[in-house]
């Protein structure tokens, strides 16, 4: 049926930059303009949780940032993934050492995509926020089936 | 029995064709901004999976009211299609427009309160054109039923060219397009978060989105009336319109609160305000 695989047709995504050095912002303010034309898959940049899909995190997380990510995370309704952009988000990169740094996004909240690099250019940045709107499918079977699916996938 | 079968087609095809003109619309305005662009069935495709989603709400009494909105919709289409009395749609749209404030305002987010009272001045800029609106078409053909309306025996236009600019005026403001798309816009620039609709979300924005699209047909039938005489012209005449105020939208930046209320009672109601006169002369003193 035309509508019914329709979760993956209109991924609408929402930003978080939790401590990024901005090299990876930028990068996933590229892949939004119309250069590369995101509006095309049915991706929009809507800047509210309630009304996302997919939420791209870049930068690794901290304490203080750690609190925003979850409620951020916490504020979208289900079917909902969650995008990696980044070595910083993926592990924490270059800050994973670092004394205030918790590490990676999945320290606080389930990662689906990783999207390595420093910084990923807008066509790798566009393939993980696809692959994880493939992924949306694949949660709403499970939510159906009564569980709510936090696979990892690279 | 005709009524209702007619009835039925308007609530079936009223929403399709919404959708199909969202669709256009987004693709010519990506076209204008030399981008490729969504499918034409894109807003279809967002809609059902709003529909496919978890249904989070602040409180209850959101979901009563996005569901008004739609009804209200629904009726004001349905009784412009049955050509009942212009005047009721008028205010049954206004509840419409009411249902969807108080929605906003069942919340305490911030942004989802500004909006309300965005949408509440918006209220107040159009409002008084499209009453203007009405009574001139009474002055000109002595009723407010569509059907003797449609009786008058040339274009509406016509008589009412001002009003008919007026009226494009504060369709800019209804179809929340730039520059005056303040309490939330149709595309992914916002500011305010998402306006009106922050606090909706899955299921609960479809509906509100649904019931858009059956605004969006009401407003383009509004539009049929002024050229109602020919069919041909009348398309023409929604096209063109529609094709300029996706012009406008993608031309202009959005302007605040202030500057629309100045200008839609300045301009637009001043527009409006000629042509009464000019009619009420004509008709009811002459
Ligand atoms: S991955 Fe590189 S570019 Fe991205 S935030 Fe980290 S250091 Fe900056």
């Amino acid at each position: 049926m035309l509508f019914r695989k329709t979760l993956k047709k209109s991924p609408w995504i929402v930003h978080y930059d939790c401590n990024s050095c901005n090299g990876c912002d930028i990068e996933i303010l590229a892949t939004l303009t119309p250069v590369y034309d995101v509006e095309r898959f049915g991706i929009i940049n809507v800047g509210n949780p309630k009304h996302a899909d997919i939420l791209v995190v870049s930068g690794s997380v901290n304490h203080r940032n750690a609190r925003v990510l979850k409620t951020i995370y916490d504020q979208m309704p289900h079917p909902k993934a969650v995008v990696a952009i980044g070595a910083c988000a993926c592990s924490g990169g270059i800050f994973k050492e670092c004394y205030n740094t918790l590490g990676g996004a999945d320290t606080v909240i389930p990662v689906d995509v990783y999207v390595p690099g420093c910084a990923p250019r807008p066509e790798a940045i566009m393939e993980g926020i696809l692959k994880a709107a493939q992924l949306l499918e694949e949660k709403k079977k499970n939510i159906k089936k009564g569980e709510i699916l936090n696979v990892a996938k690279s | 029995m005709k009524e209702i079968w007619i009835t039925l087609a308007t609530v079936i095809v009223a929403p399709l064709v919404g959708g199909v003109v969202t669709g256009i619309d987004r693709k010519i305005t990506a076209r204008m901004q030399n981008r490729f662009g969504p499918p034409i069935l894109q807003p279809f495709y967002d809609l059902f999976k709003l529909f496919s989603k978890e249904t989070i709400v602040v409180s209850n009494t959101q979901i009563l009211y996005a569901f008004l909105f739609l009804v209200f919709n629904i009726v004001a289409v349905v009784m412009f299609v049955l050509k009942m009395d212009l005047l009721l749609i008028l205010f049954i749209l206004a509840f419409a427009t009411t249902a969807l404030i108080l929605g906003a305002m069942a919340t305490n987010s911030p942004y989802s309160r500004i909006g309300a009272h965005r949408e509440l001045i918006s209220v107040l800029a159009y409002e008084p054109v499209l009453i203007a609106m009405t009574v001139a078409i009474y002055f000109v053909t002595g009723s407010f039923n569509i059907e003797d309306i449609l009786k008058h025996n040339s274009f509406l236009i016509l008589d009412l060219p001002f009003i008919f600019i007026a009226f494009s005026y504060v369709l800019t403001i209804k179809l929340r397009k730039s520059p005056f798309d303040l309490s939330t816009s149709h595309h992914g620039h916002q500011e305010l978060v998402k306006g009106i609709t922050t606090e909706f979300a899955g299921p609960v924005l479809g509906l509100i989105e649904l019931g858009h699209w059956y605004e969006l047909v009401l407003l383009l039938l509004f539009v049929w009336l002024f050229f109602a005489k020919n069919i041909f012209v009348a398309i023409a005449a929604i096209l063109i319109c529609y094709f300029l105020e996706i012009v406008i939208d993608n031309i202009s930046a959005r302007l605040t609160w202030k500057i629309m209320l100045q200008l839609t009672w300045s301009v637009a109601f001043g527009f409006a305000l000629v042509n009464l006169i000019w009619v009420y002369i004509k008709y009811r003193l002459l």
